[in-house]
């Protein structure tokens, strides 16, 4: 399939709002758009209620490495029931103030998503309702899959 | 419900001037939950109020893993991810790498990757259905199933060497040809197959105490399950016609001829009888495959990244050089991200992967069907009783592995 579909899109996301849309990414069939993190909301609702992007398929976190600014990647998989288009969403994130809207209130099932990037990568999701970690425990020091934590942790953890 | 207020985590706590109101720690070792799954449930009598899954308990810190490993190592971690469905895993994966590799793959590769995820498809679903009736109390029904399960798990190993645990499927094709006499083996299942599956059909559809159990249990509507991010069996007993295979095609699946079953009730019962269909139709396409079964070759032409064959290495040197190579160092892979979508057993299962050019990746993710099905539990139990909680979960065919990854 060729990603023609995809650019109309983002020419549609363009006509309806230019700041929305930053750098277009075209590779290996995919389309990724960079987002500036305050308007990823608005985005979202767009796609999702115009634009028939009406799934979350996946929402997950990067890190480009501790010396890169901006350091971390949301990068959001939409997906739609409709016409079966993906689209990527990009918001880059620096590590002084990793924060980011929520899109919890538009999908709900991108409120495990958001828990498991906040538990892993320590990018905080402002507005969302329970932001805990998920899968670490609830006392665990740092964020594991950062590119500065090492592999075998800082000290044999245990759970007592 | 007017009994919930809000503590700090904004979860639903209990009002302890009521009697009738208790919490109940199901897991993590209880049976019911499909391996180490804690339930928060909060209940009012008999009725679920709130549920809060808790899970964890498995991570091993899989993607952590696969940034220190090569693109080939990191094959053997994806099987122990969904561990009922090792083979959809190995796929997702290695076709993530090949997207990156822009690798084409030989035709007799891609029908013998359709023909073994088929296969793995019914043992997975052969567990499910197990458990689930077991989880309801049909105690005989699991043992026709694993025996199932038993035959396609042997025809696995007998392809791959393992059983749970095969990492079949190689970036750029597969490990090796099927053996000798496997043509013959898989046939003896295909055949006895649709007898099974009146078996189960006679044991578990028409059985009216299954249905009460199962009917007006668990209900998520459409536009709740599209927005809950359900996928897979669990998105099609909603009534909503998507099967990657169909919609997204990989490996040829479009040149296929199956049906997507969906059913309108949205309840447990739905989600029961779409996997039911779902195994006629895998058979269908086994059996398409097999005849689509030519000689070929198995590996795309890339001596880069596929391993040569063992004759090759005794006879040319270049093969020998490309050999040590990629097994001491690695191949390069492209700068790029991808994200490569198929249908699993339990649903739509992403691999996200981003390679910033060297010989192990910058970043994978695996979207597990799983983890996102499970998150709409909450909303499934919301109102219904105790005993139902476990008929969700069993009608939700989830794996811990992949959950917690």
């Amino acid at each position: 399939m060729g990603t023609e579909v995809l650019h109309e899109y983002v020419e549609k996301l363009k006509a309806e709002n230019a700041a929305w849309v930053g750098d277009v990414a075209d590779a290996f069939g995919e389309v990724t758009i960079i987002v500036a993190r305050e308007s990823i909301v608005d985005v979202c609702a767009s796609l999702r209620d115009t634009h028939g992007f009406d799934q979350l398929a996946d929402l997950c976190g990067a890190d480009r490495g501790p010396e890169e600014d901006p350091r971390f990647e949301v990068n959001y998989h939409l997906f739609s029931t409709i016409h079966y288009c993906r689209l990527r969403l990009k918001v880059l994130l620096s590590e002084d103030d990793p924060h980011v809207q929520s899109v919890e209130p538009l999908w709900r099932t991108a409120n495990w998503h958001e828990r498991e990037t906040y538990d892993l990568f320590g990018v905080i999701f402002d507005n969302h309702p329970d932001l805990r970690r998920i899968l670490l425990p609830s006392e665990f020091d740092g964020h594991a899959l950062r590119k500065d934590y090492p592999l075998r942790g800082y000290e044999p953890y245990s759970m007592n | 419900m007017s009994v919930l207020t809000e503590d700090i985590t904004g979860q639903g706590v209990l009002d302890p001037s009521l009697d009738s109101q208790m919490t109940l720690s199901m897991g993590p070792q209880h049976p019911s939950t499909h391996g180490v799954l804690r339930l928060d449930l909060r209940l009012d009598g008999e009725l679920v109020v709130h549920t809060i899954p808790d899970i964890g308990y498995l991570h091993t810190g899989m993607e952590k893993l696969f940034e220190y490993k090569k693109y080939q190592q990191g094959i053997v971690i994806t099987d122990r991810m969904d561990y009922l469905n090792p083979l959809g895993n190995n796929l997702a994966y290695v076709m993530a790498a090949e997207k990156l590799l822009q690798l084409e793959i030989p035709e007799r590769a891609q029908v013998v990757r359709v023909l073994m995820c088929e296969l793995q498809r019914i043992a997975s679903h052969m567990v499910w259905l197990g458990t689930h009736a077991l989880d309801i109390g049909a105690m005989s029904v699991f043992f026709y199933c694993f025996r199932q399960r038993e035959k396609i798990l042997n025809l696995i190993e007998s392809a791959s060497g393992g059983r749970m645990t095969p990492s079949y499927f190689r970036i750029g094709g597969l490990m090796m040809d099927l053996p000798a006499g496997f043509d013959r083996k898989c046939k003896q299942f295909m055949d006895d197959f649709p007898e099974a599956l009146n078996t189960f059909e006679t044991l578990v559809t028409g059985n009216t105490l299954w249905q009460s159990r199962t009917k007006d249990i668990g209900i998520i509507e459409r536009e709740e399950a599209i927005n809950w991010g359900l996928t897979g069996p669990c998105l099609r007993g909603s009534g909503v016609e998507l099967d990657l295979r169909r919609h997204n095609p990989y490996c040829g699946y479009e040149t296929y001829d199956f049906e997507i079953p969906t059913e309108t009730s949205c309840d447990v019962w739905a989600r029961f009888k779409v996997r039911m269909r779902e195994l006629y139709e895998s058979h269908k396409i086994v059996r398409q495959a097999m005849e689509r079964l030519k000689p070929g070759p198995i590996k795309a032409d890339a001596p880069k990244v596929v391993l040569p064959d063992r004759d090759d290495m005794r006879k040319h040197m270049d093969s020998l050089i490309h050999h040590f190579l990629i097994v001491a160092e690695g191949f390069n892979v492209p700068a790029g991200e991808v994200y490569m979508p198929i249908e699993a057993s339990k649903g739509e299962l992403g691999v996200y992967m981003k390679s910033n050019g060297g010989p192990k990746p910058d970043r994978v993710h695996f979207r597990g069907p799983s983890f996102v099905n499970l998150s709409a539990l909450p909303d499934m139990c919301e109102g219904e009783m105790v005993a139902d909680v476990v008929a969700i979960i069993g009608s939700l065919d989830i794996v811990l592995g992949e959950i917690d990854r």
